[in-house]
Order: structure tokens, then C-alpha cells, then sequence
């Protein structure tokens, strides 16, 4: 299936460098830099671990807009280069993409994007972040990156929104042990401040090798914070957070990075033209579109769009499309997507979704704002330090 | 006992099939029809017709109902009076919205995971050939002179002017994001477009293919986001054209000649499709989330009714 799918991209491809001649003046190449993951420890078989994540996302994305190009005599063409697990990412993207590619999306962790984007000439490169929720680095105001997931902040502001609605205001948060967790739990304390939520109890869960303590045993104890209305979870790896929901010691919902999540994409969407999106990437990938496969869409869309419109294939012309007033991307999510240009963060709806049922988008009507609703959520341009 | 029984369903046949005009509406969550009699204010009955149905049309004798029932992957033909299924067109995958030839003959269906027009003749039940357009199509109006069969792609942010004779494309224009729905004036001079994301109506020249004019829509109180306007309707006259604006839960008022928004009607939530009543005294909107139908009375452009039918309906005609 995703064979066959590669197959018909470079088909259509080879077709455009055809009618277009070799010599293209208005291609755009793009490149997609990723690094290869290992496999996580799983807690179950349900969810296979994916390798691909992202890419089909941005193949697809090629795939429309080569489409679009038929009418616009624009052709689109996408070149992966994955650095394997342990490579030097810095040293690749030296070789193989600077100075080769205009545009670029990076499937990288935070730290590894931070050091290539160092070596981008903001006049001469524009990277799309598909792949990291960071606030640190959109503080970093990078005039050559785009970041196209919401930030950690943005996720948290949409939860909190949907708990103040529900008025579930006393939070008990359980830290991992992980780095990431940390960022994520700021930014929940972040969110809390900003929405009048308490935090009641907050504890670190610590993996143990005691053979005394089993999940069954172990969560009740774990969880014996006082009363709270939910327990809010910061476990990015999935190391441990599936594990709280109906073994917690009071009988309380579990919401954050697990139970309910703030995601930019997920299987249970299907408003708003979304279910056109979910088949489309089924039939032709054979699995579900993750938020990653997402990112990597819509950012090639971005520059579809902004080269329709501008009917140039040029950097500098799309990269200020994108960034004006009039650039609407539409995103399934029921409101046009546009790119915030204090940090370069890409203006959305989060959605919040339990693992069978979307149970609301963020973000939540009645959090009003004197611009954009969307600007409710994550860093807004009076609280971010970027110009 | 038996005649009794059925010379009062013959009655009840006989009163339902006297009103003065029906009005009916496609449910998508409910795989129904609701029929509606919209001077009494009333639903008449509900009747099943498939999988997901959408886009419906009806036949300029109107004796049949066209509806394309999406996840049954066709176009059904179903007979105005008893609402029984009588055949099925080949639409190809998922038809959304199609449009009916200004002769009849041919239903136009846009195939939105397929990025293709079907073309299909009526009579014979074939499909004659896809043309390939940008990606997922959605909208589509066929313009009342016969010439062209325009259609809306909603993620490529064209109008791509199919020359309905030749079936080929003659021109693409570019408009705002999302194009949605598309309505050609009477006479044929004028296209209107809607764009959901842009909260925008574009009206264009047919002779040229140019846009002579972008009307945006803006409510106080609502922000920008809010205003995502879906379908458009002109009066016959070109004195006013109707856009439903979706979740800003309004229908606009626009001066068809001087292209200014009159003033905006309140109506169910999500307003989505419009129909005028046959003599274009009422307008009908279907309004997806509040699961009614509203009648505006155009004479002094009030609501005056709404009326409950079921879950989703989404697109509507009137007969008389």
C-alpha cells in the first residue's frame, strides 16, 4: 500500500519534470531531515511502534500540491534524509542539505534542531518544525524556523480551559522522571497560574525494579494525594501513565499525556473535513495519521499555499506570504491556520481527545480574545519576549 | 373494518400529497430524509435513504429527488411522492455535492478523495468520464445557459470552469481559502463563491472568469475565525443573495447589485445550506448543529419559523 502510494508520488513527479523539462524554474525541492528513533519500552501491543512517523505526512502534502500545481505550472518534489540513530546530525545536515535546500523539514528532537538551525541563514533557509512541542526553543525568537505543533504551553492552556469549563479546578500532578516531563509539568504550572487553577499535590513517580510494588499496588498508595478533581499526568515516553487511570486511590478522571490529551491531530477527528484527511492518508499510507505525519502535511501545505498565492517559488516572497496577514491555511480544524510572527509558532485549534471519542477543541468558547481566540492559547505576543 | 382502515390511509395519502409546498432535507447522522411542510410549519414524516446522504437535488418536473448517500458511494434516485429508492447513478467515491444540467440530462458529482468531477448521464445511468481538477472538490454549480459546470477545490483554492459541452477545463480561478459553495446569478453573467476560512464571498464575471468583486463578512461581537460562510443563494430578480455564514449562526443579506451586506438574519447553529421556496418568497437554511430547519420570510427578511428534523440536516429543496 505505502509502496504503491511512493510509486504513484514519483510517478506523478516524474511526470511534472516531463511536461515542465529538466531544467525546472519553478520547482520546489524540499528537503525532510529526520532521525531515526529507536523503539521506546511499550506498555502494550496495541500501538505499534511506528518508524516513519512524519514522512508520508509530507509526501502526501506533495502529493496535493503537485495536484494544485498542474493549475499553477508549480511542480513539488521531496527528498528524505534521515541521520540513523546514533549519527551526527550536525555533520549531515552540513552535507547533505545546507546550501542545497531553501526549505526544510525537521523531524528532530529540541537540541538537535537548535544546533542545525544555528548553521541556517535566515535569508537562505526556512526549517518547519514538525516535530517538537518546546517552549524554550520558540523563546529563542529563531527568524528561520517555523514551528508547526503546538508548544507545551499551548497544550496546557487548552487543557485548562476544558477543566475551568468543566470547573475541575484542583489538579494533582504527577511528574516523570524524564527531562521532558519536567518541561511539560512548567508548562501545566503555567497554565494553572494563568487560569486559577490549584495544584493540590504534585509528586514524582520514580521507576522501581522492587518486586513488591506492581502497578495494582503500587498506584493506590502512589495516589494518595488528598482530594483533587483530576489527576494530570506528565509522562511524554508513555512510561508509566497508562497505567493510572482506574487504579488511582479516589475515583478520579486522568487528563495530560495520557487519559485525556492536547494533541494537534488525532483517529477520533473527523469535523470539519477532517474524515476527507483521515481516509485520504489510509488508503494510501495503511495506517492512521499520527501528529507527526500532521506536522509534516501541513507544513508542506504551508508552502504550497503561500506559493499559489504568491505564484513565486522564491524564499523570500513565500516566507513573507506566510508570515502576513492574508496567509489562511486550512487545516481540518475548523478555523484557518496562520503563523504567530512574534516566534514563528503556528497559530491553531488543540484538539483534546480521550483514546476513543474527541471530547472538545480548544480553544473553548467563551476564553475570549481581542484578535483571535487561537491566540488564548500558548505564548501570546505581549507575553513573549520575541519582536 | 379493513376498508375503514384503508380509506383513512387513502385519505392520509390524499391530505400529503395536497400541500401547498414540500420542503425536504437530508439528515446526514440519521440516514433519512425529513420531509417538511414548510406554511403549516410542520414535519411530515422522516423516511430512510441510506448511508451518510448530503447533497440533494430534484428534477426540474420535480418527480424525483437526487441524493448522494456518501458512505453508500451513490447517487440515489428516489421518487418525490412515495420517497422510494427507483434507481442509483454511478457517482464514483464519497459524492458530497453534484450538480443537475440546466436540461436535465446530466448530474456533474464531485468526487472529493479522488480529486475528480464524474460526469454522468441521467437517462442511461452511466458515468461518461472523470476529469481530473484540483484537490477535493466540493462545491459545483452548473450555469443556467448550458455553458459551464464550475467546480470548487477546497484544499487547492480553485474554480475550475469546465466547458460543459467539450467536458474539459477552460480556466482556474484562484480564490480565497476553502471555497465552499458556488451559486450562478439567473442570467448566467455572474458566479458566487463562498470561503469558509476566509469569511469571504467572491463574485465573478462568467464572460472573463475574473473576480469583479470580494465581499467580507464581519459581525460585531463575532470574531473573524467565527465567520465561515458555506452556502449562497440569488434571487431570480438579482436583487438579494443569501450566504450562510456556519458557525457565526447567521444568514447575510446582500444587496445584489451594490454588493453591500444589508444586515444579518439569526438563525440555527451551523447554518449550512439554503433553498428558496418555489415562488423565492422564503428561504430555507438547514442548520447542522441545532438539527432544525429555519424559514425566513423574504418579503421583510424575518425569520419566522424554525422547525425541528432531525440530526444534521444538511442540504435542502423546496417543491411546489
Amino acid at each position: 500500500m505505502a509502496y504503491s502510494f511512493i510509486l504513484r508520488v514519483l510517478f506523478l513527479y516524474l511526470c511534472w519534470v516531463g511536461l515542465a523539462g529538466a531544467a525546472n524554474e519553478k520547482e520546489i525541492k524540499i528537503a525532510y531531515f529526520s532521525q531515526d528513533l529507536a523503539p521506546p519500552q511499550s506498555l502494550s501491543n496495541l500501538d505499534p511502534f511506528i518508524k516513519d512517523k512524519g514522512f508520508p505526512g509530507a509526501q502526501l502534502g506533495v502529493a496535493d500540491n503537485n495536484t494544485t500545481g498542474r493549475f499553477t505550472g508549480q511542480v513539488y518534489a521531496i527528498d528524505e534524509i534521515a541521520v540513523p540513530v546514533q549519527g551526527d546530525t550536525y555533520q549531515l545536515f552540513k552535507d547533505k542539505v545546507l546550501n542545497k535546500y531553501a526549505f526544510v523539514i525537521s523531524n528532530l528532537p529540541a537540541a538537535e534542531l537548535e544546533k542545525i538551525s544555528e548553521l541556517a541563514k535566515p535569508d537562505q533557509m526556512l526549517i518547519f518544525d514538525a516535530n517538537t512541542s518546546d517552549d524554550a526553543l520558540r523563546a529563542k525568537c529563531l527568524p528561520q524556523v517555523l514551528f508547526i505543533l503546538p508548544s507545551r504551553a499551548m497544550r496546557a492552556d487548552a487543557l485548562a480551559q476544558y477543566m475551568m469549563k468543566k470547573r475541575w479546578s484542583k489538579w494533582f500532578l504527577v511528574v516523570g522522571p524524564a527531562k521532558e516531563d519536567e518541561l511539560y509539568a512548567a508548562a501545566i504550572k503555567r497554565s494553572a497560574k494563568r487560569f486559577g487553577i490549584k495544584i493540590t499535590a504534585e509528586k514524582k513517580w520514580e521507576h522501581t525494579f522492587d518486586a513488591r510494588k506492581t502497578e495494582q499496588s503500587d498506584i493506590p498508595t502512589f495516589t494518595q494525594a488528598g482530594d483533587y478533581d483530576v489527576l494530570i499526568v506528565a509522562d511524554e515516553q508513555g512510561a508509566f501513565g497508562e497505567y493510572l487511570d482506574y487504579r488511582t486511590w479516589i475515583p478520579r478522571p486522568v487528563i495530560g499525556t495520557q487519559g485525556l490529551i492536547a494533541t494537534a491531530w488525532h483517529k477520533t477527528h473527523e469535523q470539519w473535513g477532517a474524515i476527507q484527511m483521515q481516509n485520504r492518508f489510509k488508503d494510501k499510507i495503511g495506517r492512521w495519521m499520527e501528529e507527526a505525519d500532521y506536522g509534516a502535511y501541513i507544513a508542506v501545505r504551508a508552502i504550497g499555499e503561500a506559493a499559489t498565492r504568491t505564484g513565486s517559488v522564491n524564499l523570500a516572497d513565500i516566507k513573507a506570504y506566510m508570515l502576513s496577514k492574508d496567509f489562511a491555511l486550512q487545516g481540518y480544524k475548523g478555523k484557518p491556520l496562520s503563523f504567530r510572527v512574534w516566534d514563528g509558532q503556528m497559530r491553531q485549534p488543540v484538539l483534546l481527545a480521550a483514546p476513543r471519542s474527541l471530547v472538545a477543541v480548544a480553544p473553548i468558547e467563551g476564553f475570549l480574545h481581542p484578535k483571535t481566540e487561537l491566540d488564548t492559547l500558548g505564548f501570546d505576543q505581549p507575553e513573549s519576549l520575541c519582536k | 373494518m379493513n376498508v375503514w382502515m384503508i380509506s383513512a390511509g387513502l385519505l392520509a395519502a390524499l391530505s400529503w400529497a395536497a400541500h401547498a409546498e414540500t420542503v425536504y432535507v437530508t439528515l446526514e447522522k440519521d440516514n433519512a430524509i425529513a420531509v417538511v411542510d414548510p406554511i403549516a410549519g410542520t414535519l411530515l414524516k422522516t423516511a430512510p435513504v441510506g448511508q451518510r446522504p448530503r447533497g440533494i437535488a430534484i428534477s426540474h418536473d420535480y418527480k424525483y429527488l437526487f441524493v448522494a448517500t456518501s458512505d453508500d458511494n451513490t447517487i440515489k434516485v428516489i421518487d418525490s411522492e412515495t420517497l422510494l429508492e427507483i434507481g442509483r447513478l454511478p457517482s464514483g467515491e464519497d459524492p458530497e455535492t453534484f450538480a443537475l444540467t440546466p436540461d436535465g440530462k446530466r448530474l456533474f458529482a464531485s468526487n472529493e478523495d479522488d480529486n475528480t468531477v464524474t460526469v454522468i448521464d441521467i437517462a442511461t445511468k452511466q458515468a461518461l468520464q472523470q476529469i481530473p481538477v484540483g484537490v477535493e472538490p466540493e462545491g459545483i454549480a452548473a450555469s443556467p445557459d448550458g455553458q459551464w459546470v464550475v467546480s470548487a477545490t477546497e484544499a487547492t483554492n480553485m474554480l475550475h470552469w469546465i466547458d460543459a459541452k467539450t467536458l474539459t477545463i477552460s480556466d482556474n480561478t484562484l480564490v480565497d481559502p476553502r471555497p465552499r459553495a458556488l451559486s450562478f446569478t439567473s442570467d448566467s453573467q455572474f458566479l458566487w463563491v463562498t470561503s469558509e476560512m476566509a469569511g469571504t464571498v467572491t463574485v465573478l464575471d462568467a464572460k472573463t472568469r475574473q473576480i469583479i468583486k470580494k465581499i467580507k463578512l464581519s459581525v460585531q461581537g463575532v470574531t473573524d475565525d467565527t465567520i465561515q460562510p458555506v452556502g449562497v443563494a440569488i434571487d431570480k430578480d438579482q436583487r438579494w443573495a443569501y450566504v450562510a455564514m456556519g458557525p457565526a449562526n447567521r444568514v447575510a443579506v446582500i444587496n445584489a447589485k451594490t454588493f453591500e451586506v444589508e444586515k444579518y438574519l439569526l438563525v440555527g447553529q451551523r447554518v449550512w445550506n439554503l433553498a428558496f421556496s418555489p415562488d423565492q418568497k422564503r428561504l430555507y437554511t438547514t442548520n447542522g448543529l441545532s438539527n432544525d430547519v429555519s424559514i425566513i420570510d423574504l418579503d421583510n427578511h424575518k425569520v419566522t419559523k424554525s422547525i425541528g428534523v432531525g440530526r444534521y440536516p444538511w442540504g435542502v429543496v423546496s417543491k411546489p
